[in-house]
């Protein structure tokens, strides 16, 4: 019966603003019902629709174990309302919705600029590029860049994505420069 | 919810049953599609190869994948009846050819020797161009033209992987084209689109952080050396120059070694194999090595020639990423040319003619009564060579080195540590394989069905090895170029391969002893044979569009039509530069009049 009213949530919720966005929702539902439900606890599997699964709990998935933007992520597609970072079973589709193949460039290199931007201002300015180059080069002392390397790679990057030369990069110029990268399409993907 | 009901609301009765009905036929081919991924070959072992590895190998392995269309093979053969045609008149010396099938008793091992070298009881099977005949065959009341067929077929075979090959790379072209002069090998790419999201594996995780920082580093020093070149003077120019021409001329000297050494393997190798005496082991064993000593020397040139590429390009230098793919191309070229020489020579030994009889038939009739069959076995014997060199390579060099490597802890087996996968290596062993394949079609009809069963098996192959032995590079490559880069050079590698089967065709002339081109003097003469045979008003179109008052506009107007495109392209790079520089405009009188409205304010 629980699984019948979540059917019914999610049919809903396939009509909804969100995913008629975004066409890869309808495919990635059952599976992504089985997995979601596995990461709670047994006692809590029939009323998955509704239940919250904690941000430590997410983080064991194996597609989030190894992502250096693990945090991100879950802070970007939670909405929870305590700051806990918790996902529902409308985030998690979400989630693999903004993730999948189906999803359109638009939709992607949005999420991508809210889960670059590490202070949630708007915009990535210097600071919030040296974090996500230090992502992606490892968590070590030894594996993060120079100051002068960071300092010539920032200043590449700049150049080539602020076109109003105000020093920071807005969602529009993300979004302009991530159109032209032939790699992000194929890199920005999760598949269960 | 509420938008699209009151949106649906709004619409009239027919209006609203088209977008119902639009939603769910987008639904139902979802479903189809999602099926349909399910049955697509190898999508899972592709996917896991991704996310081990990268989206670098997983493009390999897709290359690999797009080869495997090969499997139109030709079966010109029907056992209903045949209706006989008489053999036209031409001097009966060229037409005795008596292939030595196997015949009472033999030692099992001359089986073995037949099946490696296509002679023996191979060689009167359909597999060869000499079991083909000139007869028709009749399908009820229909004639089925058996040379035609022949011909077409291998036509419409290559004409097939020339499409299919063109629409894959028709996507990076677009991509390459536009973007080129942005030189997209640039930060903003590695830096957003660095991190591939479908790795799972830790260790994996953590090598493409070495390698993202890796490559990161690299280009920021790249960026550096092209300061320091255009920082150079005129003397250090000057040296550097002489330098390069000094090491390009070593490199056409090694080529013309490696081209030398094939002409004088392939000469000897057919002088020399002896197919009559059957009798002693040791004898069969030495006649198997000369036979396949062509594609020995290949081999070993092929090997030899990057080792030695590889070590010259230090002193050039370069910038990295022109380092790596002037590498590329004269290794493409070395793969590519070494299979043209063994053709070159085997095209100088068959239509060398010292008598009279010889030049009545048109080539050496005694060495080669049926030589299409010969040149279909030398591109047999190549293809199997290659599959078993792929094959002993990974069994005798990658599972030891990883035995060795996990059991020993010397130090210089630490140091030499796992094999990284050469991706560039394994793909021009696909294109060269592949290259073969296409040449070999005309003379070995069934080559292309041998082919697709080779490369199913060194898929399976190459990915055990790839799982099991192999470290991920640590300097990785990028899947975009890559792609487009691994379809053009198959494409050079199609291309050139039209160039001795043209020559095969039309100016050699056919072995009258055996083929189904007995009655024609080349191979292409059955073309116009069959077109005398249309009706006269078909026959008058066909000579009108082969005509040069045809051809000569054609081809004008399609010259016009490229420019248009280019001027185009042009047009449109313009628009988008003046409306970047719009914008920059844009963000400045932003700032002037948010300075002006804060000046107002202040009084």
């Amino acid at each position: 019966m629980a699984v019948r009213q979540c059917r019914a949530a999610r049919k809903r919720a396939a009509w909804g603003v969100r995913a008629a966005r975004c066409p890869g929702r309808r495919c990635a539902s059952t599976s992504a019902y089985k997995r979601f439900s596995e990461l709670l606890p047994k006692e809590e599997r029939n009323n998955a629709c509704s239940a919250r699964v904690p941000k430590s709990q997410i983080l064991t998935l194996p597609e989030l174990r190894a992502n250096p933007f693990q945090h991100r992520i879950c802070h970007v597609f939670s909405t929870s309302d305590d700051g806990d970072d918790s996902m529902s079973f409308e985030d998690f589709l979400d989630m693999l919705s903004v993730f999948s193949d189906s999803a359109t460039s638009d939709i992607k290199s949005h999420y991508a600029f809210r889960i670059f931007d590490f202070d949630d201002d708007g915009t990535l300015d210097r600071k919030n590029l040296e974090q996500l180059v230090n992502c992606l080069t490892g968590q070590g002392e030894e594996s993060r860049l120079s100051t002068a390397e960071m300092e010539q790679l920032i200043q590449n990057i700049l150049e080539e994505s602020d076109i109003d030369k105000d020093g920071t990069i807005n969602l529009s110029e993300f979004q302009h420069v991530v159109s032209r990268s032939p790699d992000f399409a194929s890199s920005f993907k999760i598949v269960l | 919810r509420d938008y699209q009901q009151a949106d649906i609301k709004s619409l009239s009765g027919w209006k609203q049953w088209k977008s119902a009905s639009s939603k769910s036929l987008k639904k139902c081919l979802n479903e189809v599609k999602e099926l349909s991924s399910y049955l697509e070959l190898w999508r899972h072992d592709i996917h896991s190869i991704e996310g081990k590895f990268g989206t670098g190998i997983q493009s390999y392995f897709s290359l690999l994948f797009v080869t495997l269309p090969s499997i139109i093979s030709k079966y010109g053969v029907f056992n209903s009846s045949f209706a006989k045609i008489p053999p036209k008149n031409i001097e009966p010396h060229c037409t005795v050819y008596n292939p030595s099938g196997n015949k009472g008793l033999v030692y099992f091992y001359t089986y073995l020797k037949d099946l490696l070298s296509g002679t023996g009881f191979l060689e009167v099977t359909s597999l060869f161009y000499g079991y083909y005949t000139i007869d028709d065959a009749w399908l009820s009341i229909l004639r089925y033209n058996l040379p035609l067929a022949y011909l077409l077929a291998t036509f419409a075979y290559l004409a097939l992987s020339l499409l299919w090959i063109i629409k894959r790379s028709v996507e990076g072209f677009k991509q390459n084209l536009v973007h080129d002069e942005d030189q997209f090998q640039s930060y903003c790419n590695k830096v957003f689109a660095g991190w591939d999201f479908c790795i799972t594996d830790p260790n994996a995780a953590r090598l493409k952080h070495r390698s993202l920082q890796y490559e990161l580093q690299t280009d920021l020093e790249e960026e550096r050396m092209k300061q320091k070149i255009a920082d150079r003077t005129m003397k250090e120019k000057l040296r550097i120059y002489s330098l390069r021409i000094f090491i390009n001329i070593i490199v056409i000297a090694v080529l013309s070694g490696c081209f030398y050494s094939i002409y004088r393997a392939t000469v000897f190798s057919q002088e020399n194999s002896n197919v009559s005496i059957r009798d002693d082991i040791r004898m069969d064993s030495a006649n198997l090595l000369v036979q396949y000593l062509p594609s020995i020397v290949i081999t070993l040139a092929n090997f030899v020639a990057p080792q030695i590429f590889s070590f010259l390009i230090r002193f050039e230098d370069y910038s990295p990423a022109f380092e790596i793919r002037l590498t590329l191309m004269r290794c493409v070229f070395v793969r590519l040319a070494n299979i043209g020489v063994l053709l070159f020579s085997l095209w100088s030994q068959i239509s060398y003619c010292a008598t009279v009889e010889c030049k009545a038939c048109g080539y050496n009739y005694e060495l080669y009564p049926c030589w299409e069959s010969q040149v279909g076995q030398e591109m047999y014997k190549l293809m199997i060579f290659d599959f078993i060199i792929i094959f002993a390579v990974t069994l005798f060099l990658d599972f030891p080195r990883k035995l060795l490597v996990t059991h020993c802890s010397c130090k210089l087996v630490q140091w030499c540590g796992l094999q990284e996968f050469g991706i560039s290596d394994n793909v021009l062993e696909i294109i060269y394989g592949q290259t073969i394949c296409w040449i070999g079609t005309f003379f070995s009809p069934l080559l292309p069905a041998i082919a697709t069963i080779k490369y199913f098996i060194i898929f399976y192959i190459k990915k055990i090895s790839l799982i099991h032995t192999c470290k991920p590079a640590s300097r990785p490559v990028r899947a975009s170029s890559s792609n487009f880069f691994f379809l053009v050079v198959l494409l050079i590698g199609l291309v050139l391969a039209f160039i001795p089967l043209g020559i095969s065709i039309a100016q050699i002339p056919s072995s009258k002893a055996c083929g189904p081109f007995r009655n024609f003097n080349t191979s292409w003469a059955v073309v116009p044979a069959t077109v005398l045979g249309f009706p006269a008003g078909l026959q008058q179109v066909l000579y009108g569009i082969t005509s040069e008052a045809f051809a000569v506009p054609f081809f004008m107007v399609i010259c016009l039509v490229m420019v248009y495109f280019i001027a185009l392209a042009g047009a449109h790079k313009r628009v988008v530069e003046q409306l970047r520089e719009q914008l920059v405009m844009e963000s400045r009188d932003k700032q002037f009049l948010i300075r002006k409205i804060a000046e107002a304010q202040r009084h």
